[in-house]
This record gives structure tokens, C-alpha cells and sequence, in this order.
């Protein structure tokens, strides 16, 4: 992968990471892969092989591991913590299984965030953006009300309304459909198909939901701590 | 750093739970309250203390000492070796009890800048008379007006005033102790009679009370004149300069200047009242240390509910560290929760102090001692509510700064992991 084109958005060369405690685990080995821009990838396999841990990495949170990894082809291993963040908040976009929205704040509030802290757009732009993606998301009229007082189906299309605030270079989701049932499942992946095919955004979802993954452009497979198949 | 952001999740953070939040701040009221409370009572009993001794006394006193030369006439011999003079029954030197030249002394000494004034005196022996009796006192001829500027004497004038000396010629002003022995009340005449055996009847313009019962049932205050006449000396007749400084810490070394210049006794304030100082400073330390003590405790207090609150936080803590924002954002918002919590409480604290202050000084506090103090001391020096909210400031920064920094190292890979 060294010939990375110029739409490579993110790119793992190599990637081994250990866990040390309560013994020695080699969890992830020798991962390599590439998202191109406009992507909507899956990585697919079970409990256990690893593939939340590597989502962690990608995502620049976990820090504790060998390799290389390159986001819009800056090398982010040597970044100190700050930078890390920094580029957190404006690259990429997180999406958990479990809602995980601020339940004191209002749902606008909540989308608003990652933007304030970027600071480069003043209050009142970030919460017409903030209102923009909300109602893109159909959850508009639920703007005002606090977070811990919308349905789950309703927090899951929230967390994607403030990945997409500060417009990321990549949305990292994990197991984003594994809490909602099938009907807010499918509501979901065709809020994410549609973002990747006409906003032209990439998308890196961990599942272990096969239908979920079948649907996407391309499968990663892990088993082990090793990927075993692209297609 | 984006203090707006942070700013505005503290306030949330600390709206949301606004009972824990009051309780937090509430310690920290009563903390700087009492710090507030005790401070200002403190100081104001303190300045009571030392004024009813230290207004009252001269910051230089100078007088002519009766006493022996210091270097006797052999002493002048010096080509005898080996040899010790020893001198037996030694007395003092002849001279005269006035200070010499007082007045042009005076007037040169006033103009000397580190001078705010000073106060001639001229001690009298006398009796007063009381039918057979004779009781002994001794009269203070005073200037009365400069009494009152420079040593407060007003403040223990209870009946009559200072004016009505200074209209009087004849007037005196009595120790109380001595007016109760003598059944005498203002208005009265009182005989006096000087250690030569001539009699002055003089009319009580007022009665004052030092709260020193030795200084109550012997003194009186009159005109500078009237002692001098009682005396039967001259107008340049004085006994003793007390001279008031602009600022107390030149006395020690002008009280020498004098002594060397102008061969007079001259004894500083310091010399005189070693003693009230140590007293205001223990009672100064004992405040401190009381405050101090409760404002750790309400540091505790706040120390604990952080704690808690980050524990109860570890998800929205891993989820703003996941949407962006460092660990040194995370370290800020919930220090600037303490910071917030110690300033609400802080400025409730001062209004609190304040309140319980205005109601202390507004309480009947009579004392024989301090005729014209009718209700407690209260020190209103603004510098003390400067330092009580500075304390809880920089108290609830302490307290929150542990938990913050723990805060700021979660890593929000194992909260979210862990779910």
C-alpha cells in the first residue's frame, strides 16, 4: 500500500497492538488496510477477534500500539494527546452502539458540542448547522428536549447528527445498530448508506450483524487479531 | 482552550444537580462567613484592646529623669591602671523636673516631618480636697484640643465635653474614681490643693474614665495654665512632650535622636507596650487558624462531591473525549465546577459575614471600662472580605484540582469498552 492514491483517507500499515494485563495477548496482528474517500466499509467477525480494539486505534484513542496510521495521509502516531483530540474533533466522526449523548444537555446542545469546541464557526451558525443535520435526520422538532428523554432510536439518529457537525473527514461507527431493533436498525443504515453515497462521506462501521455488513460497499473479516478477507 | 464551551458545560453540569451543588457551596459559605465573622470581631476587640492603652499613649514621650550621672568625677580620671573606682551611695544630679527650653524645643520638633503633633503636659502633684479628707491625685495640665486630636481623649469623656475645658479656665476635667470618692457631679466646684499648701477651687466641666481604676482615682485633666499657676511657675513651665508619628515605626529611632541631641529621657512606644503587641498577634493567629481550619473542611467537602461526581461522569467524560476534546479540556471543565462552587459560595459567604457582622455590631455591649463603646467592635476593613474570597478561591481550586487531574487521565477507551 505504499502507492496510497490522493482520495486514501485513511490508511493502517502494520498495526500490532498487545494487551499486557492479566497476561500477554497479542490481540491485533499485522493489520493493513485503506479507506478510500466515499467508502462505506464493514469490519465483520466475532466477539472477541479484535475488531473494536482496532476501531479504537483507527480512531486515535487508543494510542498503545505499533505501526503506522495516516489520516488524509498525515502520519498521527508521534501527535501528543491534545493533537490527538484535535484531530478527533474535526476529522472524524464517532458513532457508538450505546448512545452515549451528555443525558443533562438538549439533544441541540448535544450536536452543538464538537462544534463549539472546534471554534471556528460562532454560536449561532453552529446551531443553525446543528438544527441543518437534525432535521436532515428527521429529529428537528426534538431539538429542545434533553437527551435522556428521547427514545433510543431517536439517540442513535443524535449521535449521527453530531458526528457529522464539524463535516468529518471519516464516521467511525461501532456495532451502531447492535441496541435497536430491526425496523430502527434498517431506519440507520439507510441514514449512513445515503450519507456515503450523496454526501460522498467515508464510513467505517464495526458490526457483527452479517445482513448489516452484506449491504455495505466492502467487507473486512476478522478472525484472531488478523484480517482475513477483503471483499 | 475554549473557555465559552467549558464555561457553559460547568454551569450544566452544576445546574443539573443543584442540590449537591448548594450543599458543596453551602460549606464554603459558612466556611468564609465565619472566617468573615470571626475576623471582623476579632480585629474590632482587638483595636478596642490596644486602643484603650496604645491611643492613650504617646508614640514618644519625653521627660527629664531625675538620676545620677551616668560618668561620676573620678570616672574623668584616666591614667590610673589597675585600679577599680568603686563609689558608694551615689545621688542624683541637681536639676529641674521642667524640660529645659520646652517651648522653642517644641517648636522645632513639629516641624520635623515623621511629627503628626505634640502634646505638652505639665504633671502636677496635688490634693483634693474633701472636707477633712484629702485625697492624692495629680493634675494634667494639657492643651485639650491637641489631647483630642492626637490621643483620642474625647472617647472617654462620658459626662460634659472637651470644649467646655477649653471655654473654662478654671476647669478641670475628673477621673471618675475620685468624682464617686468626692460624691461629685458636673457643675460642682472642687478645692484643690497644691503640694505648696495654696488652695484653687476649679469647676467640673466633665468626668472621664480611662478604664484603668489606678489612673481613674487619681487623675485630672486642666488647662495647661492652671497647672502652671497651680504650680505658681511660668508659661514655659512643661514636664513632658508626648509626640504622636505619621507612622509608629519611627519612633525607636527618633526617641534616640532625641536622647542624643537634646540630653532628655525619651521613651518610644515600643519600650512602653512591648507587650500588646504579642497579645494582638496571638489573637490574630488564633482567627486565622479557626478559618483556615473550617475552610479545609469545607475543602473536604467539595473534594468529595467532585470525586463523586466524576465517578458518576465517566461516561460523559469518555464521550467528550471521543467527540474532541483533550483531557486538559476535561481537567478544566470540572475544576472550573469547583472554582464556580467556591466563588457562589465565597460571595454568599461574604454577604453572610457581613449580615452577622452588622447584627454583632449593632449589639448592646456596655462595659464599665469603655464608657463611650456601647455595642461590640466590628472591624469593617474591606482588605478582610478581599482575603476571604481569594481564600475561597484558591481553597475549592485545591479541592477540585485532585479529582480534575484524575479526570483528565480516564481513558475513554476502557469506559466505552467496559459498556
Amino acid at each position: 500500500m505504499k502507492d496510497a492514491s490522493t482520495n486514501s483517507i485513511l490508511r493502517a500499515d502494520h498495526i500490532n497492538k498487545y494487551f499486557h494485563d492479566p497476561v500477554e495477548f497479542h490481540v491485533l496482528k499485522d493489520i493493513s488496510l485503506e479507506i478510500k474517500k466515499g467508502e462505506f466499509v464493514s469490519i465483520m467477525g466475532k466477539s472477541g477477534c479484535g475488531k473494536s480494539t482496532l476501531l479504537y486505534i483507527l480512531s486515535t484513542m487508543d494510542t498503545d500500539y505499533t505501526g503506522n496510521l495516516y489520516l488524509n495521509d498525515k502520519l498521527l502516531n508521534a501527535e501528543s494527546g491534545d493533537e490527538l483530540a484535535r484531530v478527533r474533533n474535526e476529522h472524524i466522526g464517532f458513532i457508538f452502539q450505546f448512545h452515549y449523548l451528555l443525558p443533562e444537555f438538549t439533544i441541540l446542545e448535544n450536536v452543538m458540542l464538537p462544534a463549539l469546541k472546534l471554534g471556528k464557526k460562532n454560536r449561532e451558525e453552529v446551531e443553525q448547522d446543528a438544527l441543518d443535520k437534525l432535521h436532515l435526520l428527521d429529529i428537528g422538532e426534538q431539538a429542545h428536549k434533553l437527551a435522556s428523554r428521547v427514545s433510543g432510536g431517536q439517540k442513535q439518529r443524535v449521535a449521527i447528527a453530531r458526528a457529522l457537525i464539524n463535516s468529518p473527514s471519516i464516521i467511525m461507527a461501532d456495532e451502531p445498530t447492535g441496541n435497536l431493533d430491526s425496523k430502527n436498525s434498517d431506519n440507520v443504515f439507510n441514514i449512513l448508506r445515503d450519507l456515503s453515497h450523496k454526501e460522498n462521506l467515508s464510513l467505517l462501521v464495526v458490526t457483527h450483524d452479517e445482513d448489516f455488513a452484506k449491504k455495505t460497499d466492502r467487507v473486512i473479516t476478522m478472525e484472531d487479531g488478523r484480517i482475513i478477507s477483503h471483499s | 482552550m475554549n473557555w465559552p464551551v467549558i464555561l457553559s458545560i460547568s454551569k450544566t453540569h452544576l445546574l443539573s444537580r443543584f442540590k449537591q451543588s448548594s450543599i458543596a457551596a453551602l460549606g464554603v459559605t459558612f466556611g468564609i462567613g465565619t472566617f468573615i465573622i470571626l475576623v471582623s470581631f476579632m480585629t474590632g476587640l482587638n483595636n478596642l484592646l490596644d486602643g484603650l492603652i496604645l491611643n492613650r499613649t504617646p508614640h514618644i514621650h519625653i521627660y527629664n529623669e531625675i538620676k545620677p550621672s551616668e560618668k561620676q568625677p573620678i570616672d574623668y580620671i584616666t591614667n590610673v591602671d589597675a585600679a577599680i573606682n568603686k563609689i558608694y551611695s551615689i545621688k542624683p544630679k541637681w536639676s529641674q523636673e521642667r524640660i529645659h527650653n520646652a517651648v522653642p524645643l517644641l517648636n522645632h520638633l513639629i516641624e520635623d516631618v515623621r511629627v503628626k503633633g505634640i502634646a505638652p503636659l505639665v504633671r502636677a502633684q496635688a490634693f483634693y480636697s474633701a472636707g477633712s479628707l484629702q485625697i492624692n491625685g495629680v493634675l494634667n495640665g494639657i492643651d485639650i484640643l491637641e489631647e483630642v486630636r492626637l490621643f483620642k481623649l474625647d472617647e472617654y469623656i462620658f459626662e460634659g465635653d472637651a470644649q467646655a475645658l477649653k471655654r473654662t479656665s478654671n476647669g478641670i476635667l475628673m477621673g471618675i474614681g475620685v468624682a464617686q470618692k468626692l460624691s461629685l457631679k458636673v457643675g460642682d466646684n472642687v478645692q484643690i490643693i497644691s503640694s505648696k499648701g495654696d488652695v484653687f477651687p476649679l469647676k467640673i466641666v466633665g468626668f472621664y474614665q480611662s478604664g484603668l481604676a489606678e489612673i481613674d482615682n487619681a487623675q485630672s485633666y486642666v488647662n495647661l495654665k492652671t497647672a502652671q499657676q497651680i504650680l505658681g511657675e511660668g508659661e514655659s513651665y512643661i514636664t513632658d512632650l508626648n509626640i504622636k508619628l505619621h507612622n509608629i515605626e519611627d519612633a525607636v529611632p527618633m526617641a534616640e535622636e532625641i536622647e542624643r541631641n537634646y540630653k532628655l529621657t525619651a521613651i518610644d512606644i515600643k519600650e512602653a507596650n512591648a507587650q500588646f503587641e504579642t497579645g494582638t498577634s496571638i489573637r490574630n493567629i488564633i482567627t486565622y487558624a479557626v478559618s483556615i481550619t473550617l475552610l479545609i473542611v469545607a475543602g473536604f467537602g467539595i473534594y468529595n462531591i467532585l470525586n463523586m461526581l466524576i465517578y458518576e461522569k465517566m461516561n460523559d467524560i469518555a464521550i467528550l473525549k471521543a467527540t474532541g476534546f483533550s483531557g486538559r479540556d476535561v481537567k478544566y471543565i470540572f475544576i472550573t465546577q469547583a472554582m464556580l462552587i467556591g466563588l457562589v459560595g465565597g460571595v454568599l459567604g461574604l454577604i453572610f459575614g457581613y449580615g452577622i457582622s452588622t447584627i454583632i455590631d449593632h449589639t448592646p455591649f456596655e462595659t464599665e471600662a469603655l464608657p463611650t463603646v456601647k455595642t461590640f467592635p466590628v472591624n469593617w476593613n474591606p482588605v478582610y472580605y478581599g482575603i476571604g474570597i481569594t481564600f475561597a478561591i484558591v481553597s475549592t481550586f485545591l479541592a477540585g484540582y485532585l479529582p480534575s487531574r484524575r479526570a483528565e487521565k480516564i481513558d475513554p477507551v476502557e469506559i466505552i469498552r467496559g459498556q
